[in-house]
């Protein structure tokens, strides 16, 4: 029987449910001093002087720097950052001086022994602010805030122009998908010990293979001395792609103090210096007719990047954002161009989804001002605009994006038999009209995303090696597997995932299949885990290296059963000639002869059961998906409870529904927290007010619902498995349709739009200005 | 300035030298070294660091180690029995994928356990208002709640799935 789309349990869990997990802060090293950093409290201001004299004083400090004790000081990875800050800080939280201690609450008191003199700055915390004329610089040497930008085409523009021009209705607005941070439980973390023949790093990264070769670099070792491992990571969602201080701090320090240093992020500097997402200012105009047909778009974005732009992936986000930003609409002509700005904020860079969350809100909420333009019921105006399910590949308008394969009609349709949207309906408009009933609203959700990255070139740009991932599948003398992959989990259950493609390919039993991965030394160069890549691109490397090591396989045993290998068969880890099950061999028997010559056939050599693949996929995937909100919103408090959310994903091929339910609903939370309750904040003077989870509403389980779990299956063509990726459809899905049911729930009272998160105060004073009204 | 304390870790006391501001995750994880206990925020609001003292769930962040002189602290490392079988509260978090990233994860199962000993059916309800206290960012909660349920309708100890 296929393991691959049944429900397997974990083979991660026994260690992380027992305390046998190995997180980066749980390794210990004999002598290991803790590390920490002295951090900016202004948002831009020139450092006059930093005292270091008392925290050195103090007993139990080893060492304190500034970035004038090191050699080479440009952050990697960034844009016009250095390590530590150089004269001048731009948002609060900047990392200026570092400690070494010999223990983590002798670092904590040297870091406040530190004197750090600051001479303020004027500052921009907006993009509005940034632009204005006369605005204070991020970056003087700029001559600008605009760090990067991508102006509209002008063939665009005429296009777009004439779609306008011949529409008869047409529609501005504006959005912001506003700054959310990603929280993985386990903050940055890293233990550096540099000895004598070798630097070994444990880091709590999303690519231990890209941080090896940027810390060879940058450190001056080469990589057969440098090994990077990734122990257990307690969740990345993007935060953990890019290259922060302390990944190259802690190594330097390592070597000069001859001893491993360890530094663990706290949550407060988790909030204040890991990198967050989003933070997208949308202008739009949408052309339709009365039949609510899109027949035009115009997109401009700003894309707040914080002080330090992270290189390149914060430059990438609203490039992905304007590629997908049709989202499943056939829409004639698009014009999409965006500007990224500084401020004296923290930097923006990846959070789950990663530019397309911003995209499918864009989509998701135009359709539904279309149809409350119309008057069309917002389910029928999608089908109305559907790309056909006969178009495929299905290129955009306006940029060299091909859709592989979808059908998103089926999905809206499974997901309206599953929400019973007759009878949603019914109540909806009973509840609306009974004062002692919660409003109700029933937002639409039908999205699609660009997954599995990617097909060759596509993460080069990004400055990684390759666009592939790996896999390396060794049978060993007892015949049981060993699977090493280049890509780095973090929680997606790969282990399994991996271990399921194998099992089907070696007919072997998944208790004889064990993966490894994140270490440099011992796994094949990989990329790492991203982009909802694994299951498309890392299932791939490991089903052909599984099939090409199984003929070999083959071989040995006919060998054995002095057969031919295309007669043969493996039934339960046992060969034999196709239905002769008399006769067997058992994978213990074949995978000692594949590295044992003398019983191994002439044109077979020892190591033959061993392949290692680079898989690259044809083109990247577009999972689809139709989900639907259901809220109720109490009419006195404001209170938006999300009573009912069904989802339908399609994915493509399934791996394992259970690890796919796991990640859509995970997503799916992470969209409604952006939808009703999470935003970073700062003030004017650029202080962030929500450095903790206290002041950070990063949901428990009493605010959120269960999720109704649909599916469709549309394979992609881009890979053997049909597998399109579903680490972060959730969340790209799900923040539209949560906004747009409670536009629903409110249309009665005008309104067209409501900014998030949607706080009790922000619905509050709508109704209550209704009332007053 | 050090004080001595005796505190029992999984049945084992044990007498220790600590500084009278060392909190207790910080005893259990760098003098005990049992490190499944993990710290996930600076202000007890994640839950990370769950642990039961004499019985009764508490974040090891806000105690300090010196407070539980002469009192059992019970850990992760300590839910399973000696055989290596599961409490059924681990086997229900294996069973329904409960856990992803696993960060959370010995803080949730030792809140879950605290909220079983309190109420051994609690309703869907009661075990979300039941682990308010415990942040998880992978999963939306919803299969760690069928967790606690499933180790409710299994209240035996479990024997120990292959592992990984």
């Amino acid at each position: 029987m296929s393991m691959v789309g049944t429900r397997v349990i974990r083979k991660e869990d026994p260690n992380l449910i027992t305390g046998r997990g190995l997180f980066t802060d749980d390794v210990s090293i004999m002598g290991t001093t803790i590390m920490a950093f002295v951090r900016s409290t202004e948002a831009h201001a020139d450092i006059v002087s930093v005292d270091l004299t008392e925290a050195l004083a103090l007993p139990g400090v080893l060492t304190v720097i500034t970035v004038d004790d090191l050699d080479a000081q440009d952050l990697p990875g960034a844009f016009m950052r250095t390590v530590l800050a150089k004269d001048r800080v731009r948002f609060v939280g900047e990392p200026i001086a570092v400690v070494v201690a010999e223990d983590r609450y002798i670092a904590a008191d040297a870091v406040e022994l530190v004197q750090v003199a600051y001479r303020p700055l004027p500052l921009v915390i907006t993009p509005v602010e940034a632009l204005a004329d006369g605005a204070p610089l991020v970056q003087e040497a700029l001559g600008t805030n605009v760090c990067f930008e991508v102006p509209w085409p002008q063939e665009q523009i005429d296009q777009v122009d004439q779609a306008f021009a011949a529409a008869p209705r047409q529609v501005s607005t504006t959005f912001h998908s506003q700054r959310v941070h990603p929280v993985p439980m386990e903050p940055s973390a890293i233990l550096a010990d540099w000895g004598p023949d070798k630097l070994t790093v444990w880091a709590s990264t999303q690519m231990p293979h890209g941080l090896r070769n940027c810390l060879s670099s940058f450190l001056g070792v080469p990589q057969h001395q440098c090994r990077v491992i990734q122990p257990d990571v307690g969740g990345g969602f993007g935060a953990k792609v890019q290259q922060y201080p302390e990944l190259f701090l802690a190594p330097i320090l390592s070597k000069r103090l001859g001893r491993p240093v360890k530094y663990v992020q706290t949550r407060t500097e988790c909030f204040a210096i890991m990198c967050s997402g989003r933070d997208q200012h949308h202008e739009i105009d949408v052309a339709f007719d009365n039949d609510g047909h899109i027949l035009g778009l115009r997109s401009l974005i700003h894309a707040d990047l914080g002080a330090y732009p992270d290189l390149p992936n914060s430059f990438g986000m609203p490039t992905l954002t304007n590629w997908m930003s049709s989202g499943c609409y056939k829409i004639p002509a698009i014009v999409a161009g965006y500007k990224c700005v500084l401020t004296n904020k923290t930097p923006q860079s990846a959070y789950r989804g990663a530019g397309r969350p911003e995209a499918s809100f864009l989509a998701e909420r135009i359709v539904d001002i279309v149809a409350g333009e119309t008057g069309i019921d917002p389910a029928e105006v999608r089908l109305r605009n559907f790309i056909p399910t006969d178009e495929f590949p299905y290129k955009v308008p306006h940029a060299e994006v091909y859709y592989d394969s979808g059908n998103y009609p089926l999905s809206l349709q499974e997901a309206l038999r599953l929400c019973d949207y007759e009878n949603l309906k019914t109540e909806r408009d009973r509840r609306n009209a009974d004062p002692s009933e919660k409003l109700m609203g029933i937002g639409f959700s039908t999205w699609v995303e660009i997954a599995a990255f990617g097909p060759r070139g596509a993460l080069e740009g990004f400055g990684h090696i390759g666009s592939y991932e790996s896999a390396q599948v060794k049978i060993q003398p007892d015949g049981t597997a060993m699977i090493a992959t280049g890509a780095s989990p973090h929680g997606q259950g790969t282990h399994t995932t991996l271990a399921m493609i194998a099992a089907d390919e070696l007919h072997m039993s998944i208790d004889n299949i064990t993966v490894r991965s994140g270490d440099t030394d011992t796994t094949p160069q990989g990329v790492g885990t991203m982009g909802s890549r694994t299951a498309a691109i890392a299932g791939e490397a490991t089903k052909q290296a599984s099939i090409k090591v199984f003929q070999n396989a083959c071989k040995i045993a006919a060998h054995m059963l002095e057969a031919n290998p295309d007669d043969l068969e493996c039934v339960d880890g046992l060969f034999q000639v196709k239905g002769v099950p008399s006769k067997t061999i058992p994978w213990s028997q074949v995978g000692w002869a594949g590295l044992s010559p003398t019983l191994l056939p002439d044109d077979i050599p020892a190591g033959c059961l061993e392949s290692t693949v680079f898989a690259e996929p044809t083109g990247f995937t577009y999972p689809a998906g139709a989900y639907v909100c259901v809220v109720g919103i109490d009419r006195d408090t404001g209170h938006v409870e999300v009573e009912k959310f069904y989802s339908v994903d399609d994915c493509g091929t399934v791996i394992n529904p259970l690890l796919a339910e796991g990640q859509v609903q995970g997503g799916i939370i992470q969209g409604i927290a952006q939808a009703l309750y999470e935003e970073m904040v700062w003030d004017s003077a650029g202080q962030p007010l929500t450095t903790t989870l206290m002041d950070y509403l990063a949901p428990a389980a009493s605010d959120v619902p269960s999720i109704i779990d649909g599916r469709t299956n549309t394979p992609t063509p881009h890979n053997s498995l049909g597998a399109k990726g579903i680490g972060e459809s959730g969340t790209i899905g799900s923040t539209p349709a949560v906004v747009n049911a409670v536009v629903n729930a409110l249309a009665q009272y005008g309104v067209t739009n409501i900014a998030m998160p949607i706080s009790p105060q922000r619905v509050w004073r709508i109704l209550n200005q209704a009332q007053g009204a | 300035m050090q004080r001595e304390v005796t505190i029992s870790v999984n049945g084992s006391p044990r007498t220790d030298t600590v500084e009278p501001r060392l909190l207790l995750v910080h005893y259990l994880r760098e003098q005990r070294r049992l490190t499944g206990t993990h710290i996930g925020c600076d202000t007890s609001n994640c839950g990370a660091c769950t642990v039961l003292i004499d019985g009764l769930s508490a974040k090891s962040c806000t105690v300090l180690a010196v407070q539980t002189d002469g009192h059992e602290v019970s850990t992760i490392e300590g839910l399973a029995g000696s055989d290596g079988s599961y409490h059924p509260v681990q086997e229900g978090f294996r069973q329904c994928h409960g856990l992803q990233c696993g960060y959370c994860t010995p803080g949730m199962i030792m809140a879950s356990v605290g909220i079983l000993a309190d109420n051994p059916s609690p309703s869907e309800s009661e075990i979300r208002m039941g682990l308010e206290g415990n942040i998880c960012r992978c999963t939306g909660y919803q299969k760690i709640v069928e967790a606690v349920q499933w180790a409710a309708a299994h209240p035996q100890p479990q024997p120990a799935g292959q592992g990984g």
